[in-house]
């Protein structure tokens, strides 16, 4: 933000060539890639993300393939004795009707991450909106509509989503929106706090003395510090998102077979995890892997985009 | 002071009123009923168990008995549960639910304070990064992976490693022996030790900065007084106000570890209770929940209220 710091004597110009040449997100972004522990979460994520996407041309079987020669099955590498080996080709073994784990893994991966991203797109949505709203306007429509915020965020929200998805019929589509719908309020809260807090700034009142336009403040100031928690908050939504999906799959209220997510996976090994550990551990560290990537980055994001806190 | 006390406790009514309004409707909502069972009742009984379930009326009108009854205290009688009230029920499985939970917060608080306190006072030493990494782990893998894979270690593998003595039993609770607690209680108390850990580092490390504390060194305080009796009270604050977030996540954390080690709470009382669509005993549940959590919300208030005069007087 210093770059961007009022100018003195300098002409307009040289102004702009310093907002062009060292910006909020410039210095955001060095900092950023100077953390270590961001980045490797970022490529390790990345990895996952790219071996989702591209499943099917990843591993050679189907994941809804069934293969009865291989029922719980070990990977060859196993190092504990185990009833039958699955075979070169199941790195990760098999399950309990010989469908490929590895495979299926990386199909839990596209659900549980297209449902992490969906559903904080939908919060994202629904919270910026109604945050700044409240924050811009102000006074009492800002009082009435936190007051409400107050409330919902008391509502043990968990069984609602149970409910929902229990009277629904496990609609996948509703998952997404029920999700969502529980994830907006710290987001609406976060919006409204900061838009608040820019509204009344020196450098906004300095850049309105400055003969700059409305637009130009809100896309060229306001936005631009309201933008960094909400990115920071996001980051940390997407992986609680995720937990929320496989907690109800785990319940077997979320993705039904043959799709599976995470959870799914999870629970299935749960079951079956004296006989056949692999079951659990594989979809267990891949959804850990995961989560630990996204508060990586999220971390990394805060302590970048948030220089007072240095 | 009362009149704050008076403030927030009728806060709290009007949000109980929404929990129960929204849950009611939210299930009539949705298709199907609790007695659409696998083999259909002949027209005439159907009606009659309508009728003596008050299912035939308009739904406003059955929202009005329920809340009739609610305001006697009157849960009504499980749908599907036969010769059960729902209070019954939940007079057997809140004991459970409430005892696993207890554990579970006492763990939390006991070891995420110390373990926060320690983090504080060695901080940038090995001691901090370590607990700081823990609570990483603690926060970031959920109650149903830890809940499997320490089963696996204490419970299946653990035959090899320990013997028989100290192998923990893989489920079921055997009316609550200390044996069948350990697991379901750790799991339970993982994350929120994680939690309570960071909150304390984070507080104790702003208090010991702050200038009563050097006052407090300088006039020859013992160290251990220092922390204990004068950093130990400011920066315990934030975890007050964090004691109702802590309740609803072991609320939420009890659903799937009752589930996983075969825990008889109403956790599992309230999934089965949705699958069967048992609309009196999922509202119930709700009910016993929201309340539990509206409850502590005010009691952390007030506590906050009472430690921090600031809070009161805005």
């Amino acid at each position: 933000m210093s770059a961007a710091g009022i100018g003195g004597g300098r002409k307009a110009e040289t102004l702009e060539r310093a907002f062009a040449g060292r910006s909020l997100w410039a210095d955001a972004r060095a900092r950023l890639f100077r953390n270590k522990a961001a980045v490797t979460g970022m490529v390790v994520l990345a990895i996952i993300a790219l071996l989702a996407v591209f499943a099917p041309l990843v591993s050679r079987y189907a994941y809804d393939a069934i293969d009865y020669n291989v029922v719980t099955c070990a990977p060859d590498w196993w190092p504990v004795e185990a009833a039958c080996k699955a075979g070169g080709s199941h790195w990760f073994g098999t399950d309990a009707v010989g469908r490929d784990l590895f495979v299926r893994i990386l199909y839990g991966a596209r659900v549980s991450l297209a449902v992490g991203f969906v559903a904080t797109l939908v919060s994202l949505l629904i919270g910026v909106l109604y945050g700044a709203t409240a924050g811009y306007l102000g006074g009492r429509v800002d009082a009435v509509m936190m007051r409400a915020v107050d409330i919902l965020y008391s509502l043990p929200f968990i069984f609602f989503v149970i409910i929902l998805m229990v009277m629904f019929d496990r609609n996948f589509f509703l998952l997404f929106v029920a999700i969502g719908a529980v994830v907006w309020l710290t987001m609406a809260r976060i919006v409204r706090g900061q838009t608040l807090s820019a509204k009344h700034k020196e450098y906004i009142e300095a850049a309105r003395a400055a003969g700059i336009s409305p637009f130009g403040i809100i896309t060229r100031h306001i936005i631009p510090n309201v933008v960094g928690p909400v990115v920071v908050y996001v980051t940390l939504t997407v992986p609680d998102v995720i937990l929320i999906e496989s907690f109800l799959s785990f319940l077997g209220l979320g993705i039904q077979e043959p799709l599976t997510s995470w959870g799914v996976l999870i629970s299935d090994g749960a079951n079956t995890m004296e006989s056949a550990p692999w079951m659990l551990i594989f979809p267990a560290l891949f959804m850990a892997v995961t989560l630990f990537c996204f508060n990586f980055i999220g971390d990394g994001l805060r302590d970048a985009l948030d220089p007072k806190d240095y | 002071m009362i009149g704050y006390a008076l403030k927030r406790f009728l806060g709290a009514v009007p949000t109980l009123f929404i929990i129960v309004t929204v849950a009611f409707f939210m299930m009539r909502a949705a298709p199907g009923g609790p007695f659409d069972a696998a083999r259909k009742l002949p027209p005439e009984i159907e009606r009659n168990v309508k009728i003596a379930y008050n299912l035939d009326k308009p739904l406003i009108v059955q929202y009005g008995i329920y809340l009739g009854r609610l305001a006697h205290g009157d849960l009504g009688p499980s749908f599907k549960n036969k010769d059960f009230t729902v209070a019954q029920l939940i007079g057997i499985g809140l004991p459970v639910s409430m005892r696993l939970g207890l554990w579970a917060m006492a763990l939390a608080v006991g070891f995420g304070v110390s373990l926060g306190i320690w983090a504080a006072l060695r901080q940038n030493h090995w001691q901090d990064y370590s607990v700081m990494t823990l609570a990483m782990f603690g926060i970031t893998i959920p109650t149903f992976v830890t809940a499997p894979i320490l089963t696996l270690i204490f419970g299946v593998y653990g035959v090899n490693i320990f013997g028989q003595e100290f192998t923990l039993p893989v489920g079921g609770w055997n009316g609550g022996a200390w044996r069948n607690m350990i697991l379901p209680v750790i799991v339970l108390a993982l994350p929120q030790i994680a939690v309570i850990a960071r909150l304390t580092r984070g507080s104790m490390i702003e208090v010991l900065r702050s200038n009563y504390i050097r006052t407090a060194r300088a006039k020859g305080l013992s160290p251990q007084a220092v922390v204990l009796r004068h950093a130990l009270r400011a920066a315990l604050l934030p975890l007050v106000s964090y004691l109702g977030p802590a309740v609803a996540g072991i609320l939420t954390g009890s659903l799937i570890v009752e589930q996983i080690f075969g825990v008889p709470g109403i956790g599992r009382y309230f999934i089965q209770a949705a699958l069967n669509r048992d609309y009196t005993l999922v509202l119930g549940v709700v009910i016993c929940y929201a309340a539990l959590i509206v409850v502590l919300n005010f009691v952390a208030d007030m506590l906050y209220g009472l430690l921090d005069p600031r809070v009161r007087m805005s």
